[in-house]
């Protein structure tokens, strides 16, 4: 007889699941062949960007400051040729309501979810969403449920993380923990079916409209104070919601010119899903374990299709070590007074070596912040990386190795952004449309929509479809 | 004696997967050890030990079966230790700004 809640029995209901918790259909935007109706299903959220605006007023999230880190701009400029060393804003999502840009990812959702007449929301996450989709649930007289990824095999959890587990509880919601494996979105599944909740999905278009507000704020802040439109603008990167909701808003701004950059934490070699390596790493997000996979196949969620697609709206992506973002974290607070972080420094970290390679009149803006708190900031997560072998010193980060090392560097000089090969993940990404769909000669209409999903064009496309061919006759 | 008391603030802990029923996908290390679970509620027994099995009434009011483990559990989290390799940072940047350069 099989165990109607086996795993198995359950991942088959999967679709099922889905739709009923998420409200959407995600059919009505599949065609037959590997694309799908992008902005269609943008729109099926029903609220256009200026109801957003005031779902999240309400609320009391967004018109976060847009700060200048002087500071750390004059730092920038002396490690800098001469001339070179772009002014470094930031916008401090930590003051909203949860303590970071979250909330904002969190307010559609919770708001749909009453308006549909849910009772409650649940949210698979170990970070700041959670807090976050807790947050706005209380507000909006909603039960809520967290499901976390927190403890490896010995019981041992990420502080990081329990800070998280504690602050959901601060907000009434009840937190499930869950040790190390995949299989903690079986248990969200049995969760959904359960309490008949709305599944408060990172990847929905709801979360990514939620960001929107962010790009476009950044657009407006930064027209009124400086009469123009920042250069850069760059985002932590991660699941590619952060940075995807953050382009679609400048974009609706009117800010076509902007470059968007992504940075993630150089975690290579970890494997995310293995109970050994858990707590080997010190970043729980923003790293390239989440960062990379869901660049090169985001249809790999808690959803059909991912409203979050990174490399859709990427101009370039850059690593940095995990050394370097503490130090920046510490700079943070040492020169800007500012307790931020560590993980929402990611991009800072970005921002002060590419500040030394553009002319200083140029604009650089780090799209977000987060709280910081017990368990959440350098001592203890770097007291936990020691208690679990890891070499924590003052050194070179290129001789970093996650995992194994974290080199503080010995001078902020060796602060480096390191590119990825946008075309390399590109490519990886075409090549997961074609495994994970079968389709092997995409139609002209499939070739448009991965043109437009990898932001290249038709012949980039076509140039990768010859290679894969080539590669696998 | 029991120590723990209908109505009681509980942790609660559960095998959700065996090793045998994990998902395929899983890393080897994974694969050898269970899926586990921990959530808090309110105690619905009459009365319970540690290591008992128990049924819970949780924050939001969902009923939960799971063996016994803490009674009035708390966050022991922190700030760490000192982590005398971040001492530099500070001055060594705060240096670097007041250094008269070129670019000044």
């Amino acid at each position: 007889m099989t165990n109607r809640n086996s795993y198995e029995e359950v991942t088959k209901r999967k679709s099922e699941i889905m739709k009923k918790s998420v409200g959407l259909d995600y059919a009505e935007f599949e065609s037959t062949g590997i694309g799908f109706d992008y902005e269609k299903m943008m729109k099926e959220t029903g609220y256009s960007l200026k109801e957003v605006k005031q779902i999240q007023q309400d609320t009391g999230i967004g018109s976060t400051p847009l700060l200048e880190l002087k500071n750390i701009t004059k730092l920038a400029r002396k490690l800098a040729p001469e001339g070179k060393g772009a002014r470094i804003f930031v916008k401090d999502e930590a003051s909203n309501p949860s303590g970071s840009y979250k909330a904002r990812r969190a307010a559609v959702s919770v708001y749909n979810a009453k308006k549909l007449g849910y009772k409650g929301v649940i949210a698979a996450t170990s970070g700041n969403y959670g807090a976050a989709v807790a947050s706005q649930a209380a507000m909006l007289g909603l039960d809520c449920i967290i499901v976390q990824e927190c403890y490896d095999s010995e019981g041992k959890g990420q502080p990081e993380i329990i800070e998280k587990a504690r602050k959901c509880e601060a907000y009434g919601a009840e937190v499930l923990q869950l040790s190390v494996g995949p299989e903690l979105f079986y248990q969200f599944l049995l969760l959904l079916e359960e309490t008949g909740y709305f599944n408060a999905s990172l990847y929905t278009p709801f979360g990514i409209a939620g960001i929107e507000t962010l790009g476009y704020e950044i657009a407006e802040q930064m027209l009124a104070r400086e009469n123009k439109l920042p250069d850069v603008v760059i985002a932590t990167n991660a699941g590619g919601g952060n940075l995807t909701g953050t382009a679609r808003g400048l974009l609706k701004a009117g800010a076509d010119d902007v470059k968007i950059y992504g940075a993630s934490v150089n975690l290579k070699g970890l494997h995310m899903a293995s109970d050994k390596q858990f707590n080997k790493k010190s970043f729980t997000t923003g790293h390239t374990g989440f960062g990379i996979p869901f660049a090169t196949w985001p249809d790999r969620s808690d959803v059909p299709r991912s409203a979050a697609r990174a490399l859709r709206y990427m101009d370039r992506y850059v690593t940095l070590n995990q050394g370097e973002v503490f130090y920046t974290t510490e700079v943070l607070a040492q020169l800007e007074g500012m307790e931020r972080g560590p993980a929402g420094n990611v991009s800072l970290a970005a921002a002060i070596s590419i500040a030394q390679e553009l002319d200083e009149d140029k604009i650089i803006v780090v799209q977000e912040t987060e709280y910081t708190g017990a368990g959440k900031h350098i001592q203890p997560q770097l007291t936990f990386a020691k208690e679990n072998g890891i070499d924590v010193k003052v050194g070179n980060p290129e001789e970093e190795v996650p995992g194994e090392s974290i080199i503080l560097p010995e001078h902020p000089r060796m602060i480096k952004a390191r590119d990825l090969d946008l075309d390399k993940l590109r490519k990886s990404y075409v090549k997961n449309c074609i495994k994970n769909t079968g389709i092997e000669n995409p139609s002209q209409e499939d070739m448009e929509f991965l043109a437009v999903d990898t932001k290249t064009n038709t012949e980039f496309i076509e140039k990768v479809l010859k290679e894969i061919q080539g590669g696998l006759n | 004696m029991a120590i723990g008391k209908k109505g009681d603030w509980v942790r609660i802990y559960r095998v959700i997967l065996t090793p045998e029923e994990r998902a395929p996908q899983v890393p080897e290390d994974t694969k050898k050890v269970s899926l586990e679970m921990w959530d808090k509620g309110f105690l619905l027994e009459d009365e319970a030990d540690i290591g008992d099995e128990v049924e819970v009434e949780t924050y939001i009011g969902r009923k939960v079966k799971g063996k016994l483990v803490e009674i009035n559990p708390y966050y022991t989290h922190d700030y760490g230790k000192c982590i005398t390799e971040l001492l530099y940072i500070g001055r060594q940047t705060r240096d670097i700004l007041k250094e008269e350069t070129l670019n000044d």
